[in-house]
């Protein structure tokens, strides 16, 4: 069985729901959303270095490593967040953090 | 000086006076603002009796206008500033302002203790500026200022103790039950400057003759012009002169001082009315209906205030409605034609009654402020010479003289006068046969009433000793009541001397055989009309009020002193009758049930449903409420929680997703 581009992007597009529902099913945990995110990222960029490929176009993939740096960054700012979050709610369950709610 | 000059000067006076006391009082101190109005009061009332000597003597015109400044000028609606003089305004201007200096000399004694005197004097010389423009307006306009001046000036007054809340709201009554009156006034003005398109009375007069058929067609109807002008101002001289129906004002307005009673609420302010129609003789001559109502309303009050008068405890209170019952005499003679007897009874009725009112202020000071009859009694050995004024005031005011040789004090001429007139009226007139009866036997009631008063007040048990009456401004000490001050005693003898000899001594002038010298056309009346002409009257006729008078003092003598206690024993039952007349006919009780709570229910209805609920309800309140309420069910869609809205950025990307599929891969 050869591998082709549409099994890429289904694993991609598995990836990116497990993602999607991996923010809304959960209920628990911030850690928990900002895993899903990188599952979200890691979806495009298995979506991106799979079309790069099979379109012979370079692009794709210099993209795919620019999303990694941003989801680098993005996991370290998150997770900064999370323990200051952390210090001053002394939690970090989902439900508890609503203080947006109108 | 000209006479010109010297009319100007004494109607300025006054305002002068009220100027520098009202507006500088408080710099000049209290005895200077008291020394400058009632300097100023009296210098106008000494060129009061100049005008009237001149003016009645001859030698100046019989009547002029001095016109001072435009008022109004819009098109055919002219009035100017000016002081009209002739035989009727002298008149009234020298029983204004000599009552007025004597109630200012009188008050330094009444006010001495209060602490608002240069506005208490401010405000009577005020009101006195107010009615000599009355007095003296040549046109409606000025008449309707003076109007408004003086209704004003009395509103000042009866609530001058204004930390009282029944002062304040006797205040209140007064200004808006001459409210009522007033509107009457103003449509009656209208009316006339719609006949004649002028308010001059100097243009209408000569005018009237010739309109006097004028009809005004209005609903289907014919309404008789003059009529109709006539009854509408004669409702603005019901509300001025506290005529049946509107009276009820002027009892409460007792709630201010005294020498404000005796002044506006006695002698001058309540005799505008009169004054009015009798200025206003040549119109009410020819609007026969108007007079009919006049004698009527005149006639049912002089009865009904009377029978009232029986029953109440409060010495002045007994004294207004004395006035209210006199004022319905002064309107049965200026309704039957006998203008010239409702002026002489306004001119005497001003002394007796201004004396009986300043007596009562005496009494009261005498007694600490005790204003109610039956903590008095006995009180002749105390303050012998306030009793003797009293007793001269009432005999006054009670018609007590010989009829056939024509002596007798001031009231004997002027209220046998007008019953007289509403005698020879009768045969041709209803109402005047009413008026005659309704006057007969109010003389009597007037009687009954007048030295129930002395006698209660002065004969029989003091009741003010033994009880240790604990003022506290006078200690717990024993009530002695003393004489008032002579500041207060030599108006009192003053007023005493026009009680007694007014009366005989212009009886001739005022509506005697002189009375065409004496009025020289200020008081008009028909070629038919002979009211005060007739001398042939029956014995009776002459006889009847001195005989029910007689009887009213010996019903008096016989409950309140042989059988002293009589009175309060049958007040005490609570009759059916005392109840009626105590309670003042209900009318107090029936207005505030139809008007008072009329009015509310009206205010409640546009308040709470007019404007609460509809208005606001569908206006900024709805609008608000509105705006609140998307505000509530679109907030709900914040939950605050961030899946939530990365759920809705998703479902936002699909949707544009597809859009774009549905769109481009077409």
């Amino acid at each position: 069985m050869t591998i082709g581009l549409t099994h890429y992007l289904t694993v991609a597009a598995i990836l990116f729901t497990i993602g999607v529902l991996g923010i809304f099913v959960n209920r628990k945990n911030v850690i928990v959303i900002l895993m899903s995110i990188e599952l979200i990222l890691l979806a495009v960029n298995i979506n991106l270095v799979a079309f790069s490929v099979f379109l012979h176009d370079v692009t794709g993939q210099i993209y795919a490593l620019f999303v990694l740096t941003v989801a680098a960054a993005e996991a370290a700012v998150g997770l900064a967040i999370l323990v200051t979050f952390f210090r001053n709610r002394g939690d970090i369950a989902v439900d508890d953090a609503s203080v947006m709610r109108g | 000086m000209t006479p010109q000059l010297i009319v100007i000067l004494l109607v300025l006076a006054p305002l002068l006076g009220a100027a520098i006391a009202g507006l500088a009082g408080w710099k000049i101190g209290d005895k200077a603002a008291m020394a400058v109005t009632t300097g100023l009061l009296i210098f106008a009332c000494l060129l009061s009796w100049v005008t009237y000597g001149e003016v009645i003597g001859g030698h100046w015109p019989a009547r002029f206008l001095v016109k001072i400044a435009p008022f109004i000028d819009v098109g055919a609606f002219r009035s100017d500033w000016s002081i009209r003089i002739d035989s009727l305004s002298v008149v009234m201007l020298v029983v204004v302002t000599t009552v007025s200096a004597l109630v200012h000399i009188y008050s330094w004694g009444y006010m001495a203790e209060d602490e608002h005197k240069p506005r208490f004097f401010a405000y009577l010389s005020l009101f006195t500026f107010f009615m000599l423009a009355l007095v003296t307006a040549a046109d409606f306009m000025q008449l309707f200022f003076g109007w408004e001046g003086v209704g004003l000036a009395s509103y000042l007054l009866i609530g001058f103790w204004y930390k009282k809340p029944s002062a304040n709201s006797a205040a209140i009554k007064a200004f808006v039950v001459n409210r009522v009156g007033d509107f009457g006034f103003a449509l009656g003005i209208m009316t006339v400057f719609w006949a004649f398109g002028t308010i001059r009375f100097a243009e209408i007069f000569p005018q009237v003759a010739s309109h006097a058929d004028m009809v005004w067609t209005f609903a289907g109807r014919q309404w008789p012009l003059m009529d109709l002008a006539c009854a509408l101002l004669f409702v603005g001289a019901m509300g001025k002169s506290a005529q049946f129906l509107l009276h009820t004002w002027l009892p409460d307005a007792m709630e201010g001082p005294t020498p404000v009673s005796a002044l506006i609420h006695a002698a001058t302010m309540v005799t505008a009315g009169v004054y009015m129609v009798c200025l206003l003789s040549p119109m009410f001559e020819y609007a026969p209906a108007a007079k009919a109502l006049v004698v009527v309303v005149g006639a049912i009050t002089a009865l009904f205030a009377a029978t009232i008068g029986l029953a109440q405890n409060d010495i002045k209170r007994v004294i207004a409605y004395s006035t209210c019952s006199q004022l319905g005499y002064m309107f049965i003679a200026a309704g039957v034609g006998a203008y010239q007897a409702a002026m002489f009874h306004l001119f005497t009725h001003a002394f007796f009654k201004a004396l009986l009112f300043l007596g009562a202020g005496a009494v009261i000071t005498a007694m600490h402020h005790e204003q109610d009859m039956r903590a008095m009694g006995g009180l002749w050995r105390r303050i012998p010479i306030t009793y003797a004024v009293m007793l001269i005031g009432t005999l006054s005011i009670t018609g007590v003289g010989i009829p056939f040789l024509d002596i007798g004090l001031s009231g004997f001429y002027s209220k046998d006068a007008i019953i007289n007139a509403a005698f020879v009226a009768s045969p041709t007139s209803g109402s005047a046969s009413f008026a005659f009866v309704a006057g007969v036997i109010a003389a009597g009631l007037t009687s009954f009433y007048s030295w129930r008063l002395v006698f209660m007040t002065f004969h029989g048990h003091a009741k003010w000793q033994g009880h240790g009456h604990g003022h506290d401004a006078h200690g717990g000490h024993a009530l002695e009541p003393h004489d008032a001050p002579w500041v207060m005693l030599v108006p009192l003898l003053a007023l005493a001397v026009g009680a007694t000899f007014a009366g005989g001594a212009f009886v001739e002038r005022f509506i005697g055989p002189e009375r065409a010298d004496f009025w020289r056309g200020a008081v008009f009346a028909a070629p038919t009309n002979h009211v005060l002409d007739a001398h042939h009257l029956p014995a009776w006729v002459a006889l009847a009020p001195l005989v029910v008078t007689a009887v009213g003092f010996a019903l008096a003598w016989w409950a309140y002193i042989r059988h002293e206690g009589l009175g309060a024993a049958i007040a005490a039952r609570k009759g059916l009758v005392w109840s009626f007349l105590y309670n003042k006919w209900y009318f107090d009780e029936i207005y505030n049930a139809v008007f008072v709570r009329g009015a509310e229910f009206l205010g409640d209805l546009f308040w709470k449903v007019g404007d609460k609920r509809l208005i606001d309800g569908l206006g900024p309140d709805g609008v608000s409420h509105l705006s609140y309420a998307i505000g509530r069910v679109t907030g709900r869609l914040q939950t605050g929680y961030v899946y939530h809205y990365a759920f809705v950025m998703l479902l936002g990307v699909a949707g544009l997703l597809s859009f774009a599929l549905w769109a481009f891969g077409r």
